[in-house]
């Protein structure tokens, strides 16, 4: 056990800090890091395709993924000691996640050979960003009911349907899609994995307005949308495969690096600015236990991410266990973000210039019911860790061994 | 980087776990709860012939010399076994105490007496009700001679000699005091854990000789039980584990409502939690031993992270162990009180954690400074 760095570590870091000082400013500790905003969409993306564009040029994105697509072979420590140094630098918000996290491993783990090479270089330069079609109106946690159908014809397949909550999808140049392709089949059988060009014909893309008046997300409309079967991800009928590839990795990147909205010292200096019951909250016996419990539970995930680490570094996978990062930072961020709007009395529902302290707190506890329910929602999470971690038995279901068009599903009133 | 136990550890950890789970089944915990025991004298015995008591003992006192870590692992097995000895008190606290600040002397008789499994130890600190404070001591240390009353003491009633923290001048001090001495009368008291003893030590001129500097004993108290508290850690996160796998194969066993209980959501979400609260300590611990074995400056913050969760996956599992037995937990027979019990006690030992929280945030208060 060594929590620090070893000598080739550290040397490592000193280069991965003296390449990050040479293109790029350190950031105020105390300040969270950047995130997307409508506003200034069009240049954070731009921002941010520059900066990955950067870091390919000088060998520094995506340093997991082998030589031949674009990555550097480095060990799992290596990426997370990058990861560690860049995150304290001021840099655009990263619209990559989504691809590097998620997608680009599906295809390392699915994709032919031609696909691999069109595909993953262009993601590790960042001139191409991805979106996730997976969720529709009526598949959401049960992401296996899902109606978009495509079609066979020829050498091309026809996608019809909707999809939904797909983040990014006005900005990206591809989409991963999972559709219906044999309605006759089971449910989780007659399911097809696919790459799609966002820009092709048929495809109509409509923002929606967030709770928190953002818009990250879109409705995706497909009408006859023609896609060559060259673009398939796995066999036919194997895209349920596919896609679990995809969660499990949606999974640990979301929660791998989460630490949960704003650090613990803000918490610390904005209990010392603010008083209660007429002297500093700090010296409030609640505030302070409060204060100790969200430093617990940070430091928890911390070293749990990087036990994963250890765990993948001797060459086992992290397993759904990765699942409890999520679920524990996003209702951490939660109840932080509403603490320290608590703090800052009547003040703390002001929000953005409005805010009299860093508006930070409102920010996060409008963002995080969001991350409460991306990427398979708490209820989901706890779902996986008893049954998949712990192996407790599933609940029974009425959805086997019937046609799918006989399975209810999806919101009647 | 390296955020695992080694392969030589982890092999330890199964020697102990063998051996436990033959020389200190629950059966025999409870043999020694119900007899009023106090502890386990043979096994006392087997413990000390395996050389635990002295893992982290230097040789040259007789002990085997390793360091923290595998201590760490030792204290993880007592923690599943619910081992009814007085291990913490002599290994955490006395040992360590006297290992750090005790004369040649000192660490001749006591550090060898306990490696060799002839002495048991333990730490006398609090005497009423409410928080340990400076204030909170009254027990007097003068020429030589302990005066005072000490409670609750845990393993008091059975330990060798303790380490008595006395107002000595105008601060407080260390002394060690021989339990079988003249000058001391001690009582056993009723107790939630008979099995973690607890006792009242009333000193009349007790001979007693300081342990470290006159006037630091507090300060050596505190870092003793930041010490103590990183293994206690690990002993409360092993009874965790071993709750949360008794429950479990209840759960799988038992059926209703034609399906096994392990099957409803209601208690499988509560089941994963208990799985995530315990993986978060489990993480602070691994911190905290680290932190302890190398000496590293974050051992305050890592000892207290390690403590407060830990107390709190404990105790939060025991409690729901109960639950989730139905009316078989809630019988003397079934062992779900031993875990309730133990998980309660051991939330109180060297301090409780709302205690701990704001030792914590005292030390984060400083760091963000
Ligand atoms: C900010 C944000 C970004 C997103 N980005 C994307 C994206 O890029 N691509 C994409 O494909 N999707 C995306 N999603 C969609 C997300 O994956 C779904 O919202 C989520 O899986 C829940 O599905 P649902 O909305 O249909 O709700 P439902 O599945 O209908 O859930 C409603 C409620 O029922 C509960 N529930 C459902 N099933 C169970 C069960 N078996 N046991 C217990 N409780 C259950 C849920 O936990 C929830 O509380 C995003 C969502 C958000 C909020």
């Amino acid at each position: 056990m060594d929590f620090n760095d070893s000598p080739e570590e550290a040397a490592y870091r000193a280069k991965v800090r003296a390449w990050l000082d040479a293109h790029a400013t350190l950031r105020d500790p105390n300040k969270p890091a950047a995130t997307m905003t409508q506003e200034a969409e069009g240049d954070l993306i731009e921002k941010a395709k520059a900066w990955q564009a950067l870091k390919a040029r000088e060998g520094w994105a995506c340093l997991r993924w082998p030589k031949e697509y674009g990555g550097q072979d480095a060990s799992p420590i290596e990426a997370v000691i990058f990861n560690q140094e860049e995150a304290r630098y001021d840099l655009p918000p990263s619209i990559y996640g989504i691809g590097h996290g998620m997608l680009g491993p599906t295809i390392m783990a699915h994709g032919t050979d031609e696909q691999k090479k069109r595909f993953l270089p262009a993601m590790v330069e960042g001139s191409e960003v991805w979106c996730q079609l997976f969720s529709e109106p009526d598949a959401g946690s049960d992401l296996a009911g899902l109606k978009t159908s495509a079609t066979k014809d020829g050498d091309e397949w026809i996608i019809n349907g909707q999809k939904i909550w797909t983040t990014g999808a006005h900005f990206s140049k591809w989409g991963m899609l999972v559709a219906r392709s044999d309605p006759n089949a089971a449910k989780h059988a007659g399911l097809t994995y696919f790459i799609v060009d966002m820009e092709s014909p048929g495809i109509e893309i409509r923002q929606i307005k967030q709770m928190n008046g953002q818009a990250g997300f879109n409705e995706v409309f497909f009408t006859d949308v023609r896609v060559p079967d060259s673009n398939r991800l796995g066999a036919e009928g194997d895209g349920w495969r596919v896609a679990i590839t995809t969660l499990m990795n949606e999974r640990s990147s979301i929660g791998g690096s989460m630490s949960g909205g704003a650090g613990i010292s803000s918490l610390i200096k904005l209990a010392q600015q603010t008083e209660i019951g007429g002297r500093p909250a700090i010296e409030d016996g609640g505030v302070r236990r409060r204060i100790a419990d969200f430093a617990v539970r940070r430091s928890g995930l911390k070293f749990t991410g990087q036990r994963g680490l250890s765990a993948l570094s001797q060459g086992q996978t992290p397993g759904p266990e990765a699942s409890i990062g999520k679920l524990v930072a996003a209702i951490m961020g939660l109840e932080m973000g509403a603490f320290g709007m608590e703090l800052q009395g009547a003040a703390g529902i002001l929000s953005g210039d409005d805010s009299q302290a860093d508006p930070v707190w409102q920010t996060t506890f409008m963002g995080m019911p969001g991350l409460r329910l991306a990427g398979g929602t708490d209820e989901i999470l706890r779902n996986i860790i008893a049954e998949r971690v712990l192996g407790m038995p599933g609940e029974p279901r009425i959805d086997k061994g019937k046609p799918f068009k006989d399975i209810p599903s999806g919101t009647t009133r | 980087m390296n955020f695992d136990f080694s392969e030589e550890q982890k092999l330890l950890q199964n020697t102990a776990k063998d051996f436990l789970a033959e020389h200190s089944s629950l059966a025999h915990v409870r043999e020694i709860f119900e007899a009023d025991e106090g502890y386990s004298k043979p096994l006392w015995k087997s413990v000390a012939e395996l050389g635990w008591l002295g893992v982290a003992i230097p040789e040259e006192y007789g002990g085997a010399g390793y360091g923290y870590l595998e201590l760490a692992m030792i204290a993880g097995e007592i923690g599943q076994a619910l081992a009814p000895i007085p291990f913490g008190s002599t290994v955490y606290l006395a040992a360590e105490a006297i290992a750090r600040e005790g004369s040649d002397d000192q660490k001749n008789r006591y550090l060898t007496g306990i490696a060799a499994g002839d002495l048991i130890g333990s730490l006398a600190t609090t005497e009423k009700i409410g928080s340990l404070t400076e204030k909170s001591v009254s027990t007097t240390f003068a020429d030589g001679k302990l005066s005072g009353t000490k409670l609750p003491v845990a393993d008091g009633d059975v330990a060798d000699f303790a380490i008595v923290l006395a107002r000595e001048g105008d601060g407080l001090s260390l002394a060690i005091v021989d339990l079988t001495g003249a000058g001391v009368e001690r009582t056993r008291l009723d107790s939630l854990d008979p099995t973690r003893p607890q006792a009242r030590l009333v000193f009349q001129d007790a001979p007693a000789t300081r342990l470290g500097a006159a006037g630091q004993g507090w300060t050596i108290t505190q870092n003793v039980l930041t010490r103590a508290a990183a293994l206690m850690a690990f002993e409360q996160l092993g009874s965790a584990d071993r709750a949360f796998q008794i429950t479990f194969d209840f759960m799988m066993n038992r059926f209703a409502f034609g399906r096994p209980i392990a099957s409803f959501q209601a208690l499988k979400h509560r089941m994963a939690d208990h799985y995530a609260n315990r993986e978060l300590a489990r993480s602070n611990c691994y911190w905290a031993a680290w932190a302890l074995e190398n000496e590293a400056e974050e051992l305050p913050v890592a000892a207290a992270s390690a403590k407060i969760s830990a107390s709190d996956a404990f105790d939060q599992m025991a409690i729901d162990m109960i639950q989730m037995h139905g009316g078989v937990g809630y019988t003397w027979e079934y062992d779900c009180h031993l875990f309730y019990r133990r998980a309660r006690v051991l939330s109180h030992t060297l301090g409780t954690t709302d205690e701990w929280r704001e030792k914590l945030v005292t030390h984060l208060i400083e760091e963000a400074a």
